[in-house]
């Protein structure tokens, strides 16, 4: 198989790192080889954070170019503009509509770019724009968020449902399976 | 150490950052190696981290030197599949040997030869060991790659099997037999490596044509797309947008106590030498509260030096901010030479009680040591008075009637002082937020005097400011910004 390119992208906080563990650890247990890749250093601090999973018969880079990507799961509305570039012709976007301002709009030198993902749709991308928020937070917490957006992921994958959930029962900590569960069949099936 | 050798195996590992993704430059490691005369592995996934480690440990044992092994961001920041080994342990008894331990000069004289030695018989050994290894292409293309690390990664991303590849993983010292023989079968030779031309300058040196950094940058890291490029292969299709998306640099987190400190610095428009951790982010909009940043230590080194040089005309308006960690590891020094050579300097210690940037590790102020069990705590305020500091003060950084108040009566004294401005950071698990508070749109003038706070928990709608409840943790210094009451704390 060749492989396959999926780019989680956010603002630091908003668990995008414990996503990609999610999606590493169900492919490795699905046998392929994978690599996944984020650099945080500074930008765990409300900063763009971008984490590369990439997997298939034999991954060499750890890290996704311009045109690359099959998938890129944006946890906040502007961040995926940000990587568009990166994006495959007919790739995907799944994005959260959550806005959460960058300093410069907070201190009003730059306005908050609020159509973005209109122009992505008039360029032929294809957008799956949910209000995971929303569902985090009917699910029990708002920090479910990564995990409902996961499960809107799933739905593109040809890996039986149970799968993920028994990946999230490894990488979650067992307080919160039943919360991350729960958003995960959120993001699914809305 | 690699004159004396070692009595087991000693492995160092380093990490290049090219990209400077969290760096203050782009330096390369391998010139230590050979500086340093000692043998240099560099694997270039996961896999072989953890197989070059235990190589590297066999060759410090053997050669009886230590042992780099160097690493970049993107094998550090990497994660891939790893078939685990058993793991072995040794055990060896220390014989006391002045003549190899005590590097005095006659006995380190009668150890330079050894370094040489050694150095050809490593040299030998990276003609033939398994860490250097040719891969014969499908010869679809009339050229070969010498590359190593990551760039080998990118290499294989881009060309696969269709081009012959010397990958090496043992990149000092360079094998000459293997790379004439690679050379002499390939015809064009390119060298592919991320930043200095360390292998290519080794090749010209033998006598092997190649090309190097004529075509691949000595700057930034590499991609498979930087390789493509340069080959001028197919550009993927990819879509762009008009719009322009703000940049979003990192940012204090809503509620941390840096923020207070360095609202009142910047507010006294007072010359700010930073230190390296958390708060280098006072540099950012919209306090822009620093003057430079250079390494771990030299803020309280730069301000002894500063105020040396500008005496009356910098003293009083000059300050250097340190986080706890960073002046345990290399601040102390600095303030020991300010009471010992006597520079009128004011050192503000942002004390969070954590070493918070790289991930809230433990330091010598907290009382437990890097696993988190109980350990010696040093106390800086006596720390601070023994290296001969009279004046040392401490301040709540949400208290900024207190801050400003006390910066002023130091700055304006005639000696060396220390503030200690205290509040754990807020990511820490004992620290519990508060309720978020919540702007009285009827009361806000929209003055915007809490936007050059700079809390990402403020913003800017509709003419008057906005709390995002998501973020705030109820620290309150807003409230006590507004000249018009207009944030409200929800009574708990």
């Amino acid at each position: 198989m060749a492989t396959k390119n999926v780019m989680i992208v956010g603002v630091g906080g908003q668990g995008s790192l414990l996503a990609s563990k999610l999606l590493g650890r169900l492919l490795v247990d699905e046998g392929f080889d994978v690599k996944v890749s984020e650099v945080h250093g500074m930008s765990q601090r409300g900063g763009s954070v971008v984490t590369y999973v990439r997997f298939g018969d034999r991954v060499y880079s750890p890290v996704i170019e311009e045109g690359e990507a099959d998938f890129i799961v944006s946890f906040e509305k502007i961040e995926a503009a940000r990587y568009i570039r990166d994006l495959k012709k007919d790739g995907t976007v799944i994005v959260n509509t959550q806005q959460i301002d960058p300093m410069p709009v907070i201190i009003g030198n730059e306005k908050y770019p609020e159509n973005v993902l209109d122009e992505m749709k008039d360029k032929g991308v294809h957008v799956d724009a949910i209000d995971a928020l929303s569902l985090a937070d009917e699910a029990g917490s708002a920090k479910a968020c990564n995990i409902v957006l996961m499960g809107r992921l799933a739905k593109y994958f040809d890996i039986p449902y149970e799968k993920w959930e028994a990946a999230i029962e490894k990488i979650v900590k067992p307080n919160f399976i039943e919360i991350n569960k729960k958003a995960f069949s959120l993001g699914y099936n809305n | 150490m690699s004159y004396t050798g070692v009595n087991a195996g000693m492995v160092i590992c380093v990490a290049d950052d090219p990209g400077m993704h969290s760096s203050q430059n782009e330096q390369d490691s391998r010139h230590y190696a050979i500086a340093a005369k000692v043998p240099m592995l560099e694997p270039a996934d996961s896999q072989e981290a953890l197989d070059f480690a235990k190589i590297a440990y066999e060759l410090s044992e053997q050669y009886d030197t230590p042992v780099f092994i160097k690493m970049c961001t993107r094998v550090a920041h990497s994660q891939s599949i790893v078939e685990k080994g058993e793991r072995t342990e040794v055990t060896k008894e220390y014989v006391k040997n002045p003549r190899k331990y005590i590097m005095a000069p006659a006995n380190a004289i009668a150890r330079h030869p050894f370094v040489e030695e050694r150095t050809a018989k490593l040299a030998g050994y990276a003609e033939t060991s398994p860490l250097n290894r040719i891969e014969e292409g499908s010869g679809e293309y009339d050229f070969g790659i010498i590359t190593s690390s990551t760039s080998y990664q990118y290499v294989k991303e881009v060309f696969g099997e269709k081009v012959s590849v010397l990958k090496l993983g043992m990149v000092n010292p360079l094998p000459v037999k293997l790379i004439k023989d690679f050379a002499a079968k390939a015809g064009k030779v390119y060298v592919i490596e991320e930043l200095d031309p360390i292998i290519e300058t080794h090749c010209k040196n033998i006598g092997v044509d190649v090309v190097g950094k004529e075509k691949f940058s000595l700057l930034g890291e590499f991609s498979q797309k930087t390789i493509a490029d340069a080959f001028g292969l197919e550009k993927k299709e990819n879509v762009c947008l008009d719009t322009a998306v703000p940049v979003r640099p990192p940012m204090m987190c809503a509620g941390c106590p840096h923020r207070g400190m360095y609202y009142v610095l910047a507010k006294n428009k007072l010359t700010v030498l930073g230190d390296i951790g958390c708060y280098t982010l006072g540099s950012m909009p919209p306090l822009n509260a620093l003057d430079m940043t250079l390494c771990m230590g030299a803020s309280v080194s730069g301000l002894h030096g500063y105020n040396k040089a500008g005496k009356d005309e910098t003293e009083n308006k000059t300050v250097c901010v340190i986080g706890d960690s960073t002046f345990m590891h290399s601040g102390v020094t600095g303030l020991i030479n300010i009471a010992y050579n006597q520079s009128n300097s004011t050192v503000i210690i942002l004390d969070n009680s954590i070493t918070g940037m790289t991930g809230h590790q433990q330091n010598p102020t907290t009382g437990k040591n890097i696993k988190g069990d109980p350990a010696g705590k040093v106390d800086l305020e006596s720390l601070c008075r023994s290296v001969g500091i009279n004046s040392v003060r401490v301040v709540d950084p949400y208290d900024l009637e207190q801050c400003e108040r006390v910066v002023k009566e130091e700055l304006a004294k005639n000696e060396p002082s220390v503030i200690i401005s205290r509040r754990p950071c807020v990511l820490l698990k004992y620290v519990k937020p508060k309720k978020p508070l919540h702007v009285d749109p009827e009361k806000c003038r929209g003055c915007k005097k809490c936007m050059k706070f700079g809390c990402p928990a403020i913003s800017f709608r509709d003419g008057h400011a906005v709390v995002d409840n998501t973020l705030c943790i109820g620290c309150g210094v807003c409230a006590s910004l507004c000249p018009f009451g207009a944030f409200e704390s929800e009574v708990e």
